[in-house]
């Protein structure tokens, strides 16, 4: 079965006793266990849910691992995900990694002695000459957010495995459509499903998917006795929003890639950043382990002034954060979703006050091309 | 504003909420609304006459129609049944005779016992509707394409025997919705819609339409809307609203998908016809190149033989047999004995809706699954 078949029909999609086509929400926290001899299947919502449980067994296959977990948002999926360590022990991250996982990577887990290194993951060597005695695994996102760096997937698993490491990925930016870090060898993959797997902006999650069942039961004690689970309504949401991944993808990519030639030939735009651009650093690695760029993009202009009169002035576009969604959204990471780095870490990393990002959505791309023309002229 | 339908369907009317800037319409899920005084109103007092997220919905589905108004039902059916209020005993409508057999139902054993009268007729030609009209005469009532043969009808000729005539022309546009079609801009007076179908698409919702251009057929409609108060509920509304958000991008892959389908139920030498406007040997496809930018993935076909229906039905695994159409998931229908059973026998088979006949509505899944399917269970 193919994947955009698998999305629609993966097991999850009827219930079994009516027949109806849509999996019930089972908005309950409890559960009557008439036989004390034999406990059922489900007895509280936060050890399991029948809708929860649809929504996790659909993304573990579509992930192709071994088990899935929806929690309350993607960070409550990566803090879930980071408290199967234990004090002492230090993973090496990605320094493009997602502001929310370096400020509970640099804030609360700190405190509880889980170390952390961060490098820049798009150098296999960088990555090894941070691996120390106590590591225990690697936490990549690629492409990054918000300049689309590329991680060599493969290259990351390979010295992980050397070092006997886990190899955690932020699979967001992609979603499983496009790639699939489990079978290239990855652990762990973990998600906000607010992004591409809701796409409506109108949901909060977050999902994690192991490769094993002994890592299974690892990050079930903790989504049980943390208890940051996804709610009936909002696991029905997402099952709901899963169904139509790959034609919303397919189009926002379709619309990504038009809108970055398009930004690539405009004067008021210095650069793009986009792994569908043949120029775009690590394309051909990014070619090699996904099955397509994405529809997230980000663009320097030329100076602060066209950035500042853009972002004022784009009226299709919502100037939000949040991507993934079925509408566009632009951010401009400065003063939004990196406000909380310093300047100077900022500067290192390119995150300057000309840079935008974009989340392409599913509106006529024409449409996007004559707001963003009108918005910086 | 001018922007593509596409970007219509994305934004929505408010496109987002204007106090708060939620991107997610909300969903004002209250019976009620305090009013700021004596003799005051914020515009919003009981959610049966009007209610913030019923009317995004409305005026969303109103903008893709090209109307000026829409009002939304708790079911196709609510919706066609307000449109009847429109009208009073003894008056007469002309009805294509190949229809959804609900809207046979409601016409038949409802509206007939309160004093209304239908002559079902082939909308496709224009000389049957002229010869069907009577002094009591005041609406044509079409569906095209139609349900389960896939007749075209051709809008304009309706529009203009009915403006010849002073009559409503009112279009069921459920197969192939504003994405594809829309028959007020073709001169249409009304617009109706099973919301459940493609507006939806998830198989998860029941939601109905009327759509309108005109302000005085507007107010009567709203007053019966009230009256009567077969209202959508705000839930409903938000999920038809998040429906949308992917109409494009679904009909397309599904019609797309349908194409496909349909070429290749054409050479199995185990069906008979094949009923797919998107063929260019249907009776109907030139007129639906003019009036409609679009095909839609509605099929039927006829098997060789009766006897063939149950071991294909049962061999099915991908797609589901069930009635309804347009979500996400490929179904299939018999309409002899679901979507058309309430159709009289002797009126069945003149149409062709007979014992041979299967429907398909094509979903969004790889299309060689859906083909892969087909072919296992007509094997």
């Amino acid at each position: 079965m193919r994947f955009g078949t698998r999305l629609i029909h993966n097991g999850n999609e009827i219930d079994a006793p009516t027949g109806a086509l849509s999996i019930p929400i089972y908005q309950v926290s409890t559960y009557h266990q008439p036989d004390i001899e034999n406990p059922p299947r489900y007895d509280y919502s936060r050890s399991g849910n029948p809708t929860r449980q649809a929504l996790e067994d659909s993304i573990a296959l579509l992930e192709g691992g071994k088990r899935g977990f929806a929690f309350a948002s993607g960070m409550a999926a990566t803090s879930s995900v980071l408290a199967i360590f234990e004090a002492g022990d230090h993973i090496v991250v990605c320094e493009d990694v997602y502001g929310g996982t370096f400020r509970i990577l640099n804030t609360l887990f700190k405190r509880f002695k889980l170390e952390s290194t961060f490098v820049n993951a798009a150098n296999c060597r960088h990555m090894a000459s941070a691996i120390q005695e106590n590591t225990r695994a690697i936490f990549l996102e690629t492409p990054s957010n918000p300049l689309m760096k590329i991680t060599d997937l493969r290259g990351a698993i390979t010295l992980a495995r050397e070092h006997g490491l886990l190899v955690i990925v932020d699979n967001t930016f992609m979603s499983p459509y496009l790639q699939r870090p489990l079978e290239l060898g990855a652990d762990i993959v973990v998600h906000s499903a607010t992004k591409f797997i809701g796409g409506h902006s109108d949901v909060i999650g977050g999902l994690a998917v192991v490769k094993d069942e002994a890592l299974g039961r690892r990050v079930y004690s903790v989504q049980n006795g943390f208890g940051a689970v996804l709610g009936p309504q909002d696991s029905w949401l997402l099952l709901r929003g899963l169904k139509t991944l790959k034609v919303r993808l397919d189009h926002q990519q379709a619309g990504a890639q038009k809108l970055a030639r398009w930004l690539a030939g405009q004067e008021q735009v210095e650069t793009v950043y986009y792994p569908g651009l043949n120029s775009h650093p690590g394309a051909d690695i990014h070619a090699g382990q996904a099955d397509g760029p994405g529809a997230v993009l980000s663009f320097k202009t030329r100076s602060i002034d066209v950035a500042r009169k853009f972002m004022k002035n784009v009226t299709l576009a919502a100037v939000a954060v949040s991507l993934g969604g079925v509408e566009t959204i632009v951010s401009y990471p400065a003063t939004m979703s990196h406000a909380s780095m310093p300047q100077s870490e900022r500067a290192r990393l390119g995150i300057s006050d000309t840079l935008i990002r974009v989340s392409v959505g599913l509106e006529d791309v024409e449409d996007l091309m004559e707001d963003f023309s009108r918005a910086w002229s | 504003m001018g922007w593509r339908l596409e970007s219509k369907m994305v934004r929505g009317a408010k496109g987002s909420d204007p106090h708060t800037g939620a991107i997610s319409f909300p969903i004002y899920q209250t019976a009620t609304f305090k009013h700021p005084g004596l003799g005051q109103s914020t515009g919003y007092d009981y959610t049966r006459s009007g209610n913030p997220t019923r009317e995004e919905l409305e005026n969303t589905l109103a903008n893709l129609e090209g109307g000026t108004s829409a009002l939304a039902f708790a079911s196709g059916m609510a919706a066609i049944a307000t449109v009847l209020e429109l009208f009073k005993p003894g008056d007469h409508l002309l009805v294509s005779d190949d229809l959804y057999g609900g809207t046979y139902r409601l016409f038949e054993e409802v509206a007939r016992n309160h004093g209304l009268q239908f002559t079902y007729l082939d909308t496709c030609n224009e000389q049957n509707l002229l010869d069907a009209i009577q002094d009591n005469t005041r609406a044509i009532f079409i569906e095209t394409p139609s349900n389960p043969m896939m007749k075209v009808t051709d809008i304009d000729s309706v529009v203009r025997t009915a403006r010849a005539y002073k009559l409503l022309s009112i279009v069921d546009n459920t197969f192939l919705t504003p994405y594809l079609q829309r028959p007020l801009e073709l001169g249409a007076d009304i617009v109706v819609h099973s919301g459940t179908k493609y507006l939806g698409g998830h198989n998860d919702t029941l939601a109905g339409f009327i759509v309108v251009k005109d302000q005085a057929l507007e107010e009567r409609l709203r007053f019966f809307q009230n009256a009567i108060g077969a209202t959508l509920a705000p839930l409903d509304s938000w999920l038809i609203l998040r429906g949308i958000k992917t109409l494009a991008v679904r009909l397309a892959r599904q019609e797309e998908n349908a194409l496909k389908v349909a070429a290749w139920l054409n050479q199995h030498p185990l069906v008979q016809k094949v009923y797919y406007v998107g063929l260019p040997d249907h009776p109907g496809y030139d007129i639906s190149k003019k009036q409609a930018s679009g095909f839609g993935a509605m099929i039927s076909f006829s098997l060789n033989s009766a006897e063939l229906v149950a071991s294909v039905l049962a061999r099915l695994r991908l797609i589901a047999f069930a009635e309804s159409l347009g979500g996400v998931e490929s179904l299939i229908t018999y309409p002899l004995t679901q979507t058309h059973a309430a159709i009289p026998e002797e009126i069945r088979l003149r149409l062709g809706v007979d014992d041979k006949l299967l429907r398909i509505s094509v979903g969004i899944e790889a299309v060689e699954d859906i083909i892969g399917d087909l072919e296992q269970a007509l094997a």
